[in-house]
Parts: structure tokens; sequence; C-alpha cells
């Protein structure tokens, strides 16, 4: 896949915009997942997607073709992340959107074709703690912690992505994995 | 129970699927004999189990025509030539009608106006075109908005375009002869030779869309 992203990233370095459309289509669901879970708010997680996309396409000359396309934008998206978690007070991320009915109508999207059984709904409720306790993480271990059990990335891509020493990114995800740990240890 | 130190790092270690032989044979003995450490054990493994258990959140149907929407405009050359890449038949068909549109008008134009080809030996009058009796015309006739007397010889192809031709007995024409009144015919003429001229140009072109491309 790789290859053909190359190819798809020198026509759009000639301004070739469908080509881009064909990233997008690519790499939409992965970073939309990833800024989702970092930031906690549907609305928030599709504005800094799409900005990452732009900027992406804006600074395609600066991109070096020997490098993974996916390292890239997964860097741009974490970036613009951080950037919206600390533009933002803390205490309103905490109760913002993730519970109650907003959270409710968030999951029904997922499968909207079978109805919501109890199960479905206590499978919600569950995921709806554990997403609080992520956002409860300080960034930078949250952040590691989504690439890695989100995404499903290897410690040596999240090093790349990050732009961090392998053992950094080993340290992060320890800790924000043992934080985790004590906040989900009654669920 | 005093635990060794490395026994919470073996366990980041066994989770992170990086623990070498050694320590996982400590780790796993360690954690047979020591309760607190099991238990912090599963609870690290639960976590893990948890976070991986998200479903997936479906991204919004137009995203990707939200993301093109806001890119900068893209230079119009580039949309041109893709275009002309993905459709080559209709890239032809459309340079065809643009030239067999442009040709017309300006031959439309022209064509209100009495012309014919210069050649030895004929006689105009007024409107009318004559090959005089006894003469030989030596190559192609071709009259616009007039007419052709051929009392003589003609060698060559004759074409009258909205016009009349006259052939007296003992007039010849050792080519073809074409009259070209009705709008259809006229049109079919130029087709005709438009469709020669396009292939000519688009010959060296389509060699070009045909490299194979990196
Ligand atoms: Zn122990």
């Amino acid at each position: 896949m790789e290859a053909s992203v190359r190819n798809l990233v020198k026509q759009v370095k000639k301004g070739d915009q469908n080509a881009f459309g064909e990233i997008v289509e690519i790499y939409k669901d992965s970073l939309y997942q990833v800024c989702y879970r970092i930031l906690g708010n549907r609305q928030e997680a599709e504005d800094a997607a799409q900005e990452a996309f732009i900027r992406a396409y804006v600074n395609i000359n600066s991109f070096n073709i020997e490098l993974k396309f996916s390292t890239w934008i997964f860097r741009i998206a974490t970036n613009l992340c951080i950037d919206r978690i600390r533009r933002k007070k803390p205490d309103f991320y905490l109760d913002a959107e993730v519970s109650g009915t907003q959270g409710l109508t968030m999951y029904s999207q997922i499968a909207s074709e079978d109805p919501l059984t109890e199960a479905r709904v206590e499978s919600m409720e569950l995921q709806d703690t554990i997403q609080k306790e992520i956002l409860k993480l300080p960034e930078k271990y949250r952040i590691a912690i989504v690439l890695k059990y989100i995404e499903d990335l290897s410690l040596n891509e999240i090093s790349e992505i990050l732009d961090l020493p392998l053992g950094t990114v080993k340290t992060r995800i320890h800790r924000g994995r043992d934080l985790l740990r004590k906040q989900l240890q009654h669920v | 129970m005093k635990c060794p130190e490395q026994i919470i790092e073996f366990m980041h270690e066994y989770l992170d699927e990086e623990i070498d032989t050694e320590s996982e044979i400590i780790l796993k003995k360690h954690l047979q004999d020591c309760k607190e450490c099991e238990q912090l054990f599963y609870e690290l493994k639960k976590t893990e189990a948890l976070v991986q258990g998200f479903s997936k959140i479906r991204t919004p149907d137009d995203f990707t025509e939200n993301v093109l929407s806001r890119l900068p405009k893209e230079k119009r050359k580039i949309g041109f030539q893709r275009w002309m890449r993905n459709h080559p038949i209709l890239t032809a068909a459309s340079l065809f009608f643009i030239m067999m549109v442009g040709s017309l008008f300006s031959t439309w134009n022209q064509d209100h106006e009495f012309s014919v080809s210069k050649r030895n030996n004929l006689i105009v009058q007024n409107n009318t075109v004559i090959v005089p009796k006894g003469k030989v015309v030596n190559g192609d006739i071709v009259v616009r908005n007039g007419k052709l007397k051929i009392e003589g010889e003609v060698k060559g192809d004759v074409t009258v375009i909205n016009g009349q031709k006259y052939l007296a007995s003992a007039g010849h024409v050792t080519g073809e002869i074409k009259e070209v009144n009705e709008v259809f015919d006229w049109l079919w003429y130029y087709m005709k030779k438009t469709v020669k001229d396009i292939f000519n140009v688009l010959k060296p072109d389509r060699s070009k869309e045909n490299k194979p491309q990196q």
C-alpha cells in the first residue's frame, strides 16, 4: 500500500487534488479514530483530523517521499491534538459530551442497524467510562496509549510519529498504562 | 514479602512483547509466589483489554468532501491535464468539435464572398469563372459562391461550393467533380477536411499520453 500511496503523493506534489482525495480516503478512519480517543469529542476530532489533512496538502512538498506517509500524517494530527488540549481548560474536557445522552447518540451510530440491546447499552456505558479515564491522563501519556492501543502501532512507529527516542516512548506507555490501571481498578 | 524492583518493569516488557526468556521465567515464578504482584499484573492486562475493546466510531460520511472543499484552489492547468488523461476519447472529440466549429465560423464568414483558385487561363466575369474553349487549366479549381463554366479542359479536380457548374459538351475535366451546395454537403465537406487535420494534430499528443507512468 505504501507504494501506491507514494504514487499518489507524487501526483499531489504536481497539484492533483483528486489524488489527495484518495489519500484522505485511505487514512481518514484511522486519523479520525485516534483524534477522537485523544480529544473525546466528535466535532473536535473531525476538526483536528480535517485540519491535519489540509496541512499535509499545503506542506506536501516538505514531505520526504522515503518516509511512510502514515507516520507523517499521524505526526501532524497528534501535534494538532496537543494544541487543542492546551487551548482548553482541562476541566471542560472531563465531562464534555462523553457521558449522558450525547454519548448514547454517539454510540448508536456505531451500528445503527441493530436495536439497542441491554448488553450494548451496558457496553456503551463501559466505553464511556474508559474514554473518560483516558481523557484524565496527561496528554503525553494519553497520546502514546491511544497510538498503541487504538491504532495498534509498534513502539518504533510511535517513536517516529512523536519524534521521541524509543526509551521515552516506552516510559510513557508504562506510566500511562499504570495510571489507567489505577483509574480502572474498580471497573 | 519484598518484591524485586524489576518485576513491574518485566510486566510492562511482557505486555509490550519485548521481554526476553530469562526475564519471563523470573516474572512467572514471582507471580506464582506473590499474590500482590499477581493482582497488579491482572489489572494491567484488564486495562489493556478494556482499551482495546473500544468500538470504532464512524467517520462522518462527508469527511473527504469537506477536506477537499477546504483545500486551496487547484491550478487550472492540472485539472485540465488530468481531465484529458482520464477522458482521452472525449478529449479527442471535444478538440475535434472546437476546431470544427472554429473552422466553420471562419469559413462561413469567408464564404459569403466569391472566390476562386488562381490558375492560368481562367477568365473571371463578375461571379462567373470560365474555362475558355480550347484552353487547358492545369491544377484543381475551387469556386465559392460563384458559377463555373467549363468549355475547355481542366487537368485536375473541380469543386464548386454554393454555386453552379456548367460543363459544356466540349469541356473536359480529368479529375473529380464536386458540387457542394446543400448545407449538409457543405458540413460534410468540412468535417472530412477537419478530421484529417485533427488526426494530424493528435498523433504526436497521443504517443505522449501512452507513455508508461512511473
Ligand atoms: Zn511481588
